[in-house]
């Protein structure tokens, strides 16, 4: 998996690229909270425009950032979600406490 | 027909789990499955397979077995490990349930095997291992089109 990381004033997106898996989970977390803790974001956007694959490892992982972010009273958004990514997503009623666009 | 299968075996190494549901999809490939039904194997494998990297060997390396069999319409994959077993199938298959939140497991890995498959079944004894099977019927495709379209080559081809 790629992230591609956009930083604007205290919102950080990051573009995932390929599978989330708990494989790839692991090494972007890291990633992602470091830069979350060191710069001050309040507003997490996750775009998923240019995943391929999920499956409940990246369920884990939005919960994860989601704790993350709320930590630090910020949000969290998902956006570009496709159909078989949605389908995951609805299934684990995550919708009830991000926004998913 | 004689039943087509293969026998997968990989270490316990999460790198892996790519490999282990691509390879799973590709084998399924001659079932002609749509992309939903590819896109749900996919994501069944990998969260069995998920499962066995994170909690049958605890912090060693042990050995998964993936064996897949095409009956008919209908493809069987069983995911097997020999680690610890899982205590309580029952509890373990409830959704949200995890024996280990602090790795960030939602808890929903049996969940998503029930429903994207058509049949799931856990077998498991303490110290023993996990075996998981799954079970899914693809849908069988008329190749109307198809056929409509190259009917001369499809001619041809038949001999």
């Amino acid at each position: 998996m790629n992230i591609q990381f956009i930083e604007t004033t205290n919102v950080l997106t990051i573009k995932l690229k390929g599978e989330l898996d708990h494989h790839s989970a692991d090494d972007a977390r890291i990633l992602i909270d470091e830069k979350i803790k060191n710069e001050n974001f309040n507003k997490l956007v996750i775009d998923f425009k240019g995943l391929d694959f999920i499956d409940s490892s990246g369920i884990g992982f939005i919960i994860g950032r989601y704790k993350v972010i709320r930590k630090r009273n910020g949000v969290i958004e998902i956006v570009n979600a496709g159909k078989k990514i949605r389908k995951i997503l609805d299934m684990s009623g995550i919708g009830k406490i991000i926004k998913i666009k | 027909m004689h039943n087509n299968y293969v026998y997968i075996k990989i270490p316990s190494l999460s790198v892996n789990e790519s490999f282990a549901r691509a390879a799973v999809a590709a084998f399924c490939s001659s079932l002609n499955p749509t992309m939903n039904e590819i896109s749900d194997i996919k994501t069944a494998v990998s969260e069995a397979v998920t499962n066995a990297v994170v909690h049958a060997y605890e912090d060693e390396i042990g050995e998964i077995e993936i064996q897949c069999r095409i009956k008919g319409q209908v493809v069987e994959i069983i995911v097997e490990d020999f680690g610890c077993g899982i205590a309580d199938v029952e509890k373990a298959r409830e959704p949200l349930f995890t024996t280990r939140p602090e790795l960030e497991r939602s808890g929903m890995g049996f969940s998503v095997m029930e429903s994207f498959m058509d049949e799931l079944v856990v077998l498991s004894e303490k110290d023993v291992g996990t075996k998981v099977i799954l079970r899914k019927k693809i849908s069988e495709k008329k190749l109307k089109t198809l056929n409509e379209e190259s009917d001369d080559e499809s001619l041809e081809d038949e001999e």
